[in-house]
């Protein structure tokens, strides 16, 4: 460990980094810059007893702002009143990848956090037993001071901070055993509440710059498309309009769309003017994507085709030519946007090469690194600052809004803000992608699923691989759980850009195969959560599977636990049933039951969700609980009404008026409970939304016999 | 362009040279720079951009200046008495309601005009005032509840 580069500063403190990489690797630092490359967040303990703890993801409403200082704080031994958050620069060099995005921040961040606090905590133990002239063994920690156990004397880590910055730096600490936590696991109010409460400017969109002037651009409706000619004069001569100018596509939308930029000098005048942009497209290019179209197609190819083999473990088909009985059906699901409250959005000023950019980003490095490429930027001269973002789901894992604002800021000269309006937002993202699948299950004399058959339809850019952010990768449920398994794969091509959303894959498969285990238990004459435990059979872990290979133990314990909270198998009223499902997904184990009431018309209501989680040991339990209620209700609200379609390969749906989030009167009330294994944590952000669709779907068919087998359910009739 | 006058938060305030259709919304972000109602959807569907003009709850997306031309406009930031937080903004905070805290303004502007009207809500009373606002993130339990306690404090701080 090079510690040559080691000071302390000169206001007195400690700063204390660490690697991800490896064992940690202790450092004290004048400043940020002073670090070396292989750090990559921080500690500052001031004289005045304050802990700066550094917050190095961005915060998108999963709570890592908060949760992260907080592992920190429990092994430094601080209270968490005497710390203080601030968001961290983004540098990779720094910091390594700074990323909100399958629920993996906490998961990653767990040992190494844990072990800088324990790291700068024996720091500052050393220095007060050098001071006291006695061994460690003599000194604990206790509410941010050092006690000396034989004498009662205290010091704390503020008068202690400085001296221990002079000290050698232990490689070899003791983490706190679980049980010994004060912090972790408590109900800690998010650190931004406050200034959210009062309105103070944190997002992206709040962000201000001297001389700043508004820009709005206009993209082709159908992806692909190109500008050809733009009635630009009439635009600049509207009031408060500065510049108009058309950029050429460069890259599509994995970096800049093809579009005409208006510059203004007020965020409304950008707008006003764009309402009145006349735009002629080349549409050569253009996706002629139609979701009906595609639909029908997959609907009949995956009922009646063949694909191409994508598993095939044992013998499906033997297993079918001596099945008792067999079960089949076609499931379907749509499109879908993210549709975060806070529309796109890029603060951007470029001098020369360089820019320095303020963005919402999930992936802000990534931003800074795309917009120097598309735009022949130096990218050692592109600065990024993290702010506060209005939701994520996925949306901004793509940076196109990024490189906009950057390639307007070049061509006017000026620093801009960009403004996406919500039709913007809808129209350009990158959508979930939509797919249908043929299921086949065989069950022998005994009412055992003997076999397990898909015919999965999706799509491809390339005609060669399903685009990923719904491809069936190793290890979706039932793989590895029965001896005979087989998927094959049709690819139907499509060009409309498709993305990563809230659980991405999980959040539509979970719906497919527990709706379809419903089918065969249902045939089997047997109780569903009977099946679900005997279906995970001896407890074990399987291989593969997002976020590592499932725990069928685990499995089990969640789908007993929520049987129990939910009094499964309870007499319910008429028209009143419960429905079951079990998705495991980063890593994180979910078994819901949704207690559904369906009305007269296929009203139907959602009385109470019960939501058993595992995912290791909780950081924060009031965000914890608060993400799995907004997960499932998100997955509710999906399941519910919300869908993308596109003619031409143009979005049809606008706005809020097309796209009906839930609202408060149809929130369902959901009750929350974890089995804290010591298994190591895992992320909140997504597993709970994937069982959500299916509880709800077999919850209708007990109570009305009434198979469900598309989402949105409101294409069936139903509605709330 | 025209000139119009509102009296913000208690102050009067000029904004010159603007055009008539010019969404309250802008005027404040841009113009007077209180960045805390937030731009949704820019259709009144959100409820986002919800502040109190003349004392009811409005979507300020869809409010054209010139209409609120001598309105009294609070918003997010004038909502605290003088730093005292409002009953709301402390249920907020002690129910840690926010998850990314975009619509959180609104919601409370909404639930403020609520309780201005009907200091003692039910949950259905709260359903209805609050349907306007979409919360992306799903915190609607959360808001419910605060509103409730928000509304015993109140009530308990007139009767004590």
């Amino acid at each position: 460990m090079n510690l040559s580069r080691r000071d302390v500063l000169k206001s007195g403190g400690l700063i204390v980094a660490f690697s991800f990489g490896g064992p940690a690797l202790v450092r004290a630092a004048t400043s940020v810059a002073g670090a070396s490359s292989e750090l990559n967040a921080w500690i500052r303990v001031a004289d005045d007893g304050v802990a700066t703890l550094y917050a190095t993801h961005p915060e998108i409403g999963q709570g890592v702002k908060t949760a992260l200082p907080m592992i920190l704080a429990e092994e430094l031994d601080m209270p968490w009143e005497r710390v203080r958050v601030e968001q961290s620069p983004v540098d990779a060099d720094v910091y390594g990848r700074q990323v909100a995005g399958g629920s993996m921040s906490v998961r990653l961040a767990w040992t190494p956090l844990r072990t800088a606090g324990a790291t700068a905590r024996a720091m500052l133990v050393n220095a007060a037993a050098v001071h006291w002239g006695t061994s460690i063994d003599n000194c604990y920690t206790d509410g941010g001071a050092v006690v000396n156990q034989k004498t009662g004397d205290r010091l704390d880590y503020g008068d202690l901070a400085e001296r221990a910055a002079d000290l050698p730096i232990p490689t070899d600490v003791k983490l706190k055993e679980q049980s010994e936590f004060k912090l972790l696991g408590r109900r800690i109010g998010g650190v931004d509440n406050r200034d959210i409460v009062v309105g103070t400017p944190l997002f992206g969109v709040d962000q201000s710059l001297p001389g700043m002037r508004f820009a709005s651009y206009t993209r082709s409706p159908s992806t692909g498309g190109e500008v050809k000619s733009a009635n630009l004069d009439l635009i600049k001569d509207m009031p408060g309009v500065e510049d108009a100018f058309i950029l050429d596509d460069n890259g599509g939308a994995r970096a800049l769309r093809g579009g005409v930029a208006i510059v203004a000098n007020s965020t409304w005048a950008a707008l006003r003017a764009k309402r009145k942009l006349q735009i002629e497209w080349n549409l050569e290019n253009a996706s002629t994507d139609n979701w009906d179209a595609l639909l029908e197609e997959g609907l009949e190819l995956a009922a009646n085709g063949t694909g191409t083999e994508l598993y095939n473990d044992g013998d499906a088909n033997a297993a079918f030519s001596s099945a008792a009985k067999t079960v089949n059906g076609v499931y379907a699901y749509p499109f879908l946007p993210h549709a975060p409250l806070e529309p796109q959005n890029c603060t951007a000023w470029v001098q020369g090469d360089g820019a320095e950019i303020w963005a919402p980003s999930q992936v802000p490095a990534g931003g800074a690194a795309l917009a120097a490429r598309t735009c022949g930027l130096n990218p050692a001269k592109v600065t990024i600052h993290q702010t506060r973002i209005g939701g994520g789901f996925g949306r901004r894992l793509a940076n196109d809004y990024v490189v906009e604002a950057v390639a307007i800021s070049q061509r006017a000269g000026v620093p801009i803000k960009l403004q996406w309006t919500r039709e913007d937002d809808m129209a350009n993202d990158f959508y979930r992608p939509g797919g249908i699948h043929g299921l086949q299950a065989s069950i022998d004399a005994d009412g055992k699923m003997t076999a397990w058959k898909d015919h999965f339809v999706t799509f491809s850019g390339d005609g060669e691989s399903a685009y990923r952010w719904a491809a069936m990768g190793q290890g979706v449920q039932p793989q590895k759980l029965i001896d005979n398994y087989r998927v094959d794969q049709t690819l139907l091509p499509l060009t409309i850009p498709t993305g990563a959303w809230r659980a991405p894959a999980s959040n539509a498969l979970s719906f497919v195969t527990n709706a379809f285990l419903h089918e065969v238990s249902t045939a089997a004459g047997r109780d569903h959560l009977e099946f679900m435990l005997d279906l995970m059979g001896e407890s074990r872990e399987l291989p593969g599977g997002r976020g590592g290979g499932m725990h069928t133990g685990r499995a089990k314990d969640v789908i007993a636990e929520v049987g129990r909270r939910a009094d499964w198998g309870r007499e319910m009223p008429k028209g009143h049933a419960q429905g079951l499902a079990f998705y495991y997904s980063h890593g994180g184990y979910f078994a819901e039951v949704a207690e559904v009431e369906v009305g007269a018309n296929k009203k139907i209501t959602l009385h109470k969700l019960y939501i058993i989680g595992d995912v290791g040991p909780i950081v924060n339990m009031s965000m914890a609980e608060h993400q799995c209620v907004g997960a499932a209700t998100d997955g509710f609200s999906t399941m519910l009404g919300l869908q993308v379609t596109f003619n031409d390969g143009a979005i049809n749906e606008g706005n809020f008026d097309k796209y009906p989030i839930l609202r408060m009167p149809h929130a369902p009330e959901v009750d929350v409970h974890f089995i804290q294994s010591d298994n190591p944590p895992s992320g909140l952000g997504e597993p709970a939304l994937p069982p959500v669709a299916p509880a709800v779907t077999n919850a209708i068919y007990t109570a009305t016999g009434d198979r469900v087998r598309e989402m949105p359910i409101i294409k069936a009739g139903y509605s709330v | 362009m025209a000139n119009y006058t509102i009296t913000l938060n208690g102050e009067e305030r000029q904004i010159t040279d603007l055009e008539p259709d010019t969404p309250l919304l802008w005027v404040l972000r841009d113009h007077l720079n209180l960045v805390g109602t937030k731009f949704g959807c820019g259709i009144a569907q959100c409820g986002s951009c919800t502040v109190h003009m003349n004392g009811s709850p409005t979507r300020s997306c869809i409010i054209p200046i010139s209409a609120a031309d001598g309105a009294t406009v609070t918003t997010i930031e004038g909502l605290a008495d003088d730093g005292n937080l409002h009953p709301l903004q402390k249920a907020w905070i002690d129910l840690d309601v926010p998850q990314c805290g975009y619509c959180q303004a609104g919601q409370i502007m909404s639930a403020a005009a609520l309780l201005d009207k009907n200091p003692n809500p039910t949950d259905d009373d709260i359903d209805t005032a609050m349907a306007g606002n979409i919360c992306r993130c799903a915190t609607y339990g959360r808001i419910r509840a605060a509103i409730h306690k928000a509304a015993d404090e109140i009530v308990e701080g007139e009767n004590s």
